[in-house]
């Protein structure tokens, strides 16, 4: 899998029309390719390219800006342990040696079964519940080395399968704009004034606001 | 002024409203709202920079140029890139402040950088050695380990990027974006991985890549043709001109031990703004292609043997000799320089006595029609807030940087293109309005924008387009051209006048291709024309006797063109055949003409660089200087006049153009008058007409005309032209478009090393609306048949081409379009069948 499958094709669709300018929809739609194929695939960054009218180079130029972008294959779970200042002083080295060694694997490596990769991050802004980590950006606060296995083990079993969606997922529930909801959907430079600031200043000077016209 | 280390010059001065401002303690007069680093460099305070370059939109990205900066609310560090100049502002270039600020961003930026200068190309000219000696701190306190990458890698075929060099000044990836209009390189990454480069497996292939490598500030962007080559220090630098073609960019050619190692771009503010295409910038290859020609040879039975330059000549003499004046024909001129295209106009019409001269293969549009319209030039065409009608050829397969031109205008200075093709070009995506034609049909079209009877309402983008017109007046300007080989030149010579009779005051930049073909128009080498636009037949009596006085003789009567010539020829009835510089049997639209032509001259006679096609069926084959390898003048597609340079000698015994003409008039008993130097031409040609009488050597020489001289004439009577009549057929069911790409299997560009392996593959371009009946999809095998031949292609499905229509590029090395192709068609339909 790599491309963006025909359903997924409908959804950016969906989610370019939102946008003044194809181009802005790029990282939504690196998001969608990501949650399609747990990671962003160069073939997907090619198809989004041509949704949007880039070049996969620009693309590539944008989602390599951000880390929460993995150009390669990642586990089902993505553990990201905190060892930045707050949570090393509270243990997060040591909780992130002890993940080693529960996952067999050194951070930043997946393990064979392809279910965890384990990363140490910088501050989380979790600060106040150190040590934190997440899986797949939903956090853990005040892990203990007992607490993480038990979170491991739960991971696996699935029960955890509510709280933690496999990784690309963002949300649960997708946006989802109807068509009439979707408006002024033009580029700035032929954008008119919306009804509501229009007739908010109609209000306060009538004389300025003829036709509503930005 | 100071040292500059960068080479690019200040951009010409905009009046707009001079402003007063302090630079340095010194009142300098500049525009109000101009850079404030243009303003001050023309000033004589060179402020240093690394990403700013004054042919881009400035970023702020390296902060090498922040200076102390005072509008009344006290002095303040500002990067004199991004800020516009303001009545009454102080500004300090060189305080304490300003020398720490230098010193720390030097250092910054040699943080990581290799400083392995001494096996860098860039080492000797590399703005960040330059401004590191005179604006950095001296002593590095840098201990750590520096960041490291792979060492070059290749980006292209022919850009290499060492990305440890590399300063992330954005200037490559600007260009990319903001000015070729290929964004194929990028920063990738982010913080301190930061780093330029592709997407995996995509090549930055643009035809303007080697630009990158030329306005790279350090030495991370390498050209493979030039790496290792030298060192700047034992470079010999002289300025030329471009012939690559007709845009005529200027250029810098640098030499080392008599070999050309490479040419920069000249910023030359009418035509090419520093900028150069990748055909032109490596076409110095070919200079010392393996096969080039290095001395005369005679045929003998099947082979062509060395002979001396007088037996060789002697032959030639001969032959010429031997036929008469009207049985003779001469094909080609347009690779010469003006002065070599005059002294054979001189020889052929004057000497031999023949008018049977054209510089253009078939290919291009009628002298009448060049010398008949108003003529605009390029920065006419590309002003700011225009309306141009584009129906030429795709400018970025054929005439590159003039594309750079017309994109800039419709980007930044609110142009607008009204693109007539018949089929999606490269310009498409930047014109306002793209209208397709039906090979053939452009005569309709055209009538129905500019004679305001179109049936508005029902094709929106044509009535937009009709508005535009309406709306541009006489500020129109039209670039007009062959788009299709497969039609002949009627319709767009019928569109041409068309539009001139239509809207008084347009102006027309006449879009031929090949180097100076204009040059050699100018020069007389058209059938009918003596230098400077005379007519054999036009009534000037006067001008016509005064080159009789001059050259003691003129042809009779108007001669053939190229097709005349060559039905002459495959008629039996054309005794020498000479071709200057000309390959009909790669060139000339129509291939089965091309070749009972050229094999039907008793004798055929070819000057030229390469063994090409038709040269190696000559019978006498005399060897030509090529560009760099001899001095001269060329004329670009506006009729601008620039100077060539010789900077290395031509190879074997092979000599300029001109030489061979003098050499081989005397051996007929003529004089051409000229001695030692092509200098002595030129003289005569700008003393004996009117077109280039401002174009003298000395006014060549003042700086004041570094850009050229634009000669000027007043448009010849042109008479309106109808469009062909072209009857609709139903046995085949397509019309045939065949249309060039830049890289080719042409004489040069196919020996050029860097450039050979870009040729495309040759493909059948099919809507896929005339595809899918058939049951074609890409890359599927063809047979295309037209009345007068067949090929056999593959397709390819492009939605740019519209319905009825098929594309195939000419001169590619399989499928030649050539066989389908007759001169004498309005249009040429074609059949296609699966298999
Ligand atoms: S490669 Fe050269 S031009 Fe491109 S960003 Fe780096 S330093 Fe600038
Ligand atoms: S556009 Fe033409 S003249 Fe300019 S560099 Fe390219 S080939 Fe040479
Ligand atoms: S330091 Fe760990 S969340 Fe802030
Ligand atoms: S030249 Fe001004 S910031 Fe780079």
């Amino acid at each position: 899998m790599s491309r963006l499958t025909p359903e997924n094709v409908e959804l950016a669709k969906q989610i370019i029309r939102r946008y003044p300018r194809p181009k802005s929809a790029l990282i939504p739609l690196c998001h969608l390719a990501q949650e399609q194929d747990g990671h962003l695939a160069d073939d997907a960054m090619v198809h989004i390219g041509e949704l949007v009218g880039v070049t996969s180079a620009e693309v590539l130029g944008t989602a390599s800006f951000y880390e929460m972008f993995k150009r390669h294959e990642v586990g089902k779970y993505c553990v990201n342990i905190c060892t930045n200042i707050s949570c090393q002083l509270m243990g997060g080295e040591e909780l992130l040696e002890h993940a080693e060694q529960t996952l067999g694997i050194r951070s930043g490596s997946t393990t064979n079964d392809g279910l965890f990769t384990l990363e140490d991050v910088e501050c989380i802004a979790a600060c106040t519940e150190a040590p934190a980590l997440q899986v797949n950006y939903r956090y853990f606060h005040r892990i203990s080395n007992d607490d993480f296995d038990q979170m491991i083990d739960e991971l696996r079993s699935g029960r955890l399968d509510d709280v933690v969606p496999p990784h690309g997922v963002l949300a649960k529930v997708r946006q989802d704009l109807a068509e009439e909801q979707i408006a002024n959907i033009t580029p700035p430079e032929t954008q008119v004034m919306p009804r509501w600031i229009a007739d908010e200043a109609a209000k306060n000077d009538p004389a300025a606001s003829e036709g509503g016209q930005a | 002024m100071e040292q500059t280390p960068m080479s690019e010059k200040p951009l010409p001065t905009v009046v707009t409203e001079p402003v007063n401002i302090t630079v340095d303690g010194e009142e300098i007069t500049v525009q109000n709202g101009e850079l404030l680093i243009e303003a001050c460099h023309r000033n004589g305070t060179y402020i240093p920079r690394f990403c700013y370059h004054p042919r881009m939109n400035p970023v702020g990205m390296c902060r090498m140029c922040l200076v102390e900066i005072d509008t009344g609310r006290g002095p303040a560090l500002q990067p004199s890139c991004m800020i516009e100049v303001t009545p009454g502002m102080v500004v300090d270039t060189k305080s304490d402040l300003v020398s720490k600020v230098q010193d720390g961003v030097i250092e910054y930026l040699l943080a990581n950088h290799p400083l392995d200068c001494p096996v860098c190309d860039k080492g000797g000219e590399c703005p960040l050695q330059d401004q590191a000696y005179s604006h950095g701190p001296g002593e590095s306190r840098w201990v750590e380990e520096k960041r490291h990458y792979a060492k070059p890698i290749p980006i292209s075929e022919t850009v290499y990027l060492d990305r440890e060099r590399c300063i992330l000044c954005d200037r490559c990836t600007r260009f990319a974006k903001e000015v070729a209009g290929d964004p194929l390189i990028h920063f990738i990454d982010r913080g301190a991985n930061t780093q330029v480069n592709t997407f995996p497996d995509e090549p930055f292939a643009s035809y303007f890549s080697g630009n990158t490598v030329q306005i790279c500030p350090v030495g991370a962007l390498t050209a493979k043709p030039y790496r290792f080559k030298a060192r700047p220090w034992d470079l010999q630098t002289v300025e030329s001109t471009c012939t690559g073609c007709s845009v005529g960019c200027r250029i810098e050619i640098d030499s080392s031990r008599n070999h050309v190692l490479r040419y920069n771009g000249v910023d030359s503010d009418p035509v090419n703004w520093s900028w150069l295409c990748d055909k032109g910038r490596f076409g110095f290859e070919s200079l010392e292609a393996a096969d080039r020609l290095r001395e005369p040879l005679v045929r003998s039975g099947e082979t062509l043997e060395p002979a001396s330059w007088a037996a060789a000549l002697a032959t030639a003499a001969e032959a010429i000799n031997a036929a008469s004046p009207g049985s003779i024909g001469v094909i080609g001129g347009s690779r010469l320089t003006n002065e070599s295209a005059y002294a054979w106009a001189k020889l052929a019409k004057g000497v031999i006595g023949t008018d049977n001269v054209d510089a253009q293969l078939g290919d291009g549009l009628p002298a009448d029609v060049v010398f008949g319209l108003p003529q605009a030039t390029i920065d006419e065409v590309c002003k700011p807030g225009g309306t141009i009608l584009y129906l030429g050829p795709d400018p970025k397969e054929e005439l590159p940087v003039l594309y750079l031109r017309l994109k800039h205008a419709v980007d930044e200075d609110g142009a607008r293109i009204i693109e007539l093709a018949p089929a999606g070009t490269g310009l498409t995506r930047h014109s306002a309005v793209s209208l397709n034609y039906r090979p053939g049909e452009l005569g309709q079209l055209v009538d129905s924008l500019v004679s305001g009877s179109n049936s508005t309402g029902e094709n929106a983008a044509l009535s937009t387009a009709a508005k535009l017109i309406a709306a541009a007046g006489d500020s129109l300007t039209v670039v007009i051209g062959r788009a299709n080989l497969a039609e002949n030149a009627q319709s767009v010579v019928a569109a041409a006048t068309a539009i001139r009779d239509a809207v008084p005051g347009v102006k027309f930049l006449v879009a031929l291709r090949r180097g100076n073909v204009r040059g050699a128009l100018e020069a007389g080498l058209a059938p009918g024309y003596l230098p400077g636009r005379v007519s054999l037949t036009g009534g000037q009596d006067d001008q016509v006797a005064a080159f009789k006085s001059l050259w003691g003789n003129v042809p009779a009567k108007q001669g053939l063109d190229t097709k005349g010539i060559l039905w002459a020829a495959a008629e039996g009835k054309l005794d020498v055949l000479i071709l200057l510089g000309a390959d009909p049997l790669s060139d000339f639209p129509d291939r089965s003409l091309a070749r009972r032509g050229v094999a039907g001259a008793r004798t055929v006679i070819a000057i030229d660089r390469f063994p090409t096609a038709s040269v190696v069926q000559a019978d006498v084959v005399l060897p030509a200087a090529g560009h760099s390898e001899e001095q001269g003048t060329t004329t670009n597609l506006e009729g601008r006049v620039t100077v060539l340079n010789q900077k290395v000698t031509p190879p074997g015994t092979a000599r300029p153009d001109w030489m061979i003409a003098a050499e081989l008039a005397w051996k007929l008993g003529g004089d051409l008058g000229v001695d030692t130097e092509s200098s002595e031409l030129w003289a005569e040609l700008v003393a004996s007409t009117e077109t280039f009488a401002g174009a003298g050597v000395d006014a060549l020489a003042d700086t004041a005309n570094a850009d050229g001289i634009v000669i000027t004439a007043e448009p010849r009577p042109l008479a309106t032209v109808e469009a062909p009549h072209v009857s609709p057929t139903s046995a085949y069911s397509l019309r045939l478009v065949v249309n060039r790409k830049l890289y080719d299997a042409g004489a040069s560009i196919s020996r050029c090393d860097s450039s050979s392996a870009l040729a495309p593959a040759q493909a059948l371009r099919l809507s896929p609306a005339d595809a899918s009946p058939l049951g074609l999809k890409d890359l599927d095998r063809v047979s295309v048949t037209s009345p007068n031949g067949s090929l056999s292609a593959r397709v390819a499905l492009d939605s740019s081409v519209p319905k009825g229509t098929a594309v195939l590029v000419h001169n590619l090395a399989e499928a030649d379009p050539g066989a389908l192709v007759a001169s004498d068609d309005a249009v040429c339909e074609i059949r296609v069948e699966v298999g």
